[in-house]
């Protein structure tokens, strides 16, 4: 077996919604995610999708279960989370770039202000990156100025410049005009293609069958089914994987 | 037309009185309120906000009571009580001013958390999804987003201070209203003074406010 890069083990979460009514969104999800391995997770809303994958980050605490990253237990109070959020990129639906700052101070602020690199150093590299993703014309804008397909690929390349050992992605084309889901859909595939760790919460399902070493179908807050691209999209054995499939498939 | 000839007459003596005096003092203490206010106003909004949770009823409890009583009978509170428990000497003038912070400084912690509360969730989870600890997410991420909704609000708050300074004359300390008091003391001509300190008032406001209006078109402008 491969090397596992992410482990969780039996996460339970629940919201209370309103002060009264809990919601228990995920009823314990158990899963590997190797080194180098790219796993969309698919399935539909409600089911716990961007929950589980807001939890491998601890932007939501699981109140049951516990996640190992990188051979570390984070879900321990004692560790300090932010150390391990350095080494966990994450791209969000409405890619919360930051409107006060510059596309080029984006992408630097963080390496800068965490002791990775020199303003000087950053700079350069945040250039890089942004030639990479065809935004480097844009670096002195700020980015209220840039489409949104412009922002989510800023978003990238703003995670991406704290070399991060996985990358995590929630939505990150529901949020985009249809046009500018291919650009978007561009970079995280080269980004993929050039062995980087990923965990895509889609609803692209070609997308997701294209770039994915497997699929995870999560409903009613655990891993329904789980298995290679091909084998969920042509032949799901788990009834509800069936039903969801038949329904975004035409 | 007595009315008239009577202002210009109160004018030419006492003109001293109230555009010299009086506006300053009245600025003055403004300035110092709003200034004082805003740092109470952020130590107050950050004590309601640490996870320590005595300090947060406190500051809470704090904010209620000055809120839910009147400003004359916190002025009445200062100016008994501010030179009683500081060590040193202090001027009606500065017992005052010190009630007029502490109010203030309640109603700008209330600007400042809706200032904070405005800015979108998700930067703070894009903050901290890139590893920056709570600290560095608030100075470098929230606050100079929150300070486009705070300005604003805080300039407003400067606004109604100007005017609140009026109340301050109960003390006779100096400031427009107290001007208007002893002229029409010494003239006993009632609504001639308070037209003109009436006038000065809305000068003044409205200067502000279109300062303000402009300043706010500039920091919309840099979006």
């Amino acid at each position: 077996m491969t090397e596992n890069l992410i482990e969780t083990v039996d996460l339970h979460k629940s919201f209370v919604i309103k002060g009264k009514e809990t919601l228990h969104v995920l009823r314990g999800v158990s899963e590997h995610i190797a080194k180098g391995e790219v796993v969309s997770i698919i399935g539909p809303s409600g089911g716990g999708k961007s929950t589980f994958l807001r939890c491998l980050n601890l932007l939501e605490r699981p109140e049951q279960g516990k996640i190992i990253f990188e051979g570390v237990e984070i879900t321990n109070e004692k560790v300090d989370i932010n150390l391990h959020r350095q080494k966990m990129g994450m791209v969000f639906q409405h890619f919360n770039v930051f409107p006060h700052l510059s596309v080029l101070k984006n992408i630097t602020l963080a390496p800068v202000l965490l002791g990775k690199r020199s303003q000087a150093e950053a700079e350069e590299q945040a250039k890089a990156l942004l030639n990479r993703v065809g935004l480097l014309d844009k670096k002195d804008e700020h980015p209220g100025r840039l489409s949104g397909g412009q922002k989510q690929r800023l978003a990238i390349v703003r995670a991406l410049a704290m070399e991060p050992d996985v990358m995590l992605f929630d939505e990150p084309t529901s949020a985009l005009d249809p046009e500018m889901v291919g650009e978007v859909l561009d970079v995280i595939k080269a980004l993929v293609k050039s062995g980087m760790t990923s965990v895509i919460v889609t609803h692209e399902m070609g997308f997701a069958r294209e770039v994915s070493d497997r699929i995870l179908f999560m409903d009613g807050g655990i891993i329904a089914e789980s298995g290679k691209p091909d084998d969920i999209m042509n032949n799901p054995q788990n009834p509800r994987t069936k039903e969801f499939l038949s329904k975004v498939l035409y | 037309m007595d009315f008239f000839s009577n202002i210009v007459k109160i004018m030419q003596k006492y003109w001293q009185v109230f555009l010299v005096q009086g506006i300053s003092y009245t600025l003055l203490l403004s300035l110092l309120t709003v200034a004082f206010g805003a740092v109470l106003g952020l130590l107050l909004y950050l004590g309601r906000t640490v996870r320590f949770k005595p300090l947060n009823w406190l500051c809470i409890a704090i904010v209620e009571v000055i809120r839910g009583t009147p400003m004359l009978l916190q002025l009445y509170v200062g100016y008994f009580i501010v030179p009683k428990i500081l060590p040193f000497q202090v001027t009606e003038f500065t017992s005052v001013a010190v009630a007029l912070c502490i109010n203030s400084g309640c109603y700008v912690s209330e600007i400042f958390r809706s200032g904070i509360q405005a800015v979108d969730k998700g930067q703070t989870e894009a903050a901290r999804s890139l590893g920056l600890n709570s600290r560095q997410t608030m100075f470098r991420i929230i606050l100079p987003q929150a300070i486009k909704n705070i300005l604003p609000a805080l300039g407003n708050e400067f606004i109604m201070i100007v005017k609140d300074t009026s109340l301050a004359s109960t003390f006779f300390v100096g400031e427009l209203m107290t001007a208007c008091l002893k002229v029409r003391g010494n003239t006993f001509l009632a609504m001639e003074c308070m037209t003109i300190v009436g006038v000065i008032y809305f000068v003044l406001t409205f200067i502000l406010s279109k300062l303000l209006g402009s300043f706010e078109r500039r920091l919309k402008a840099n979006d």
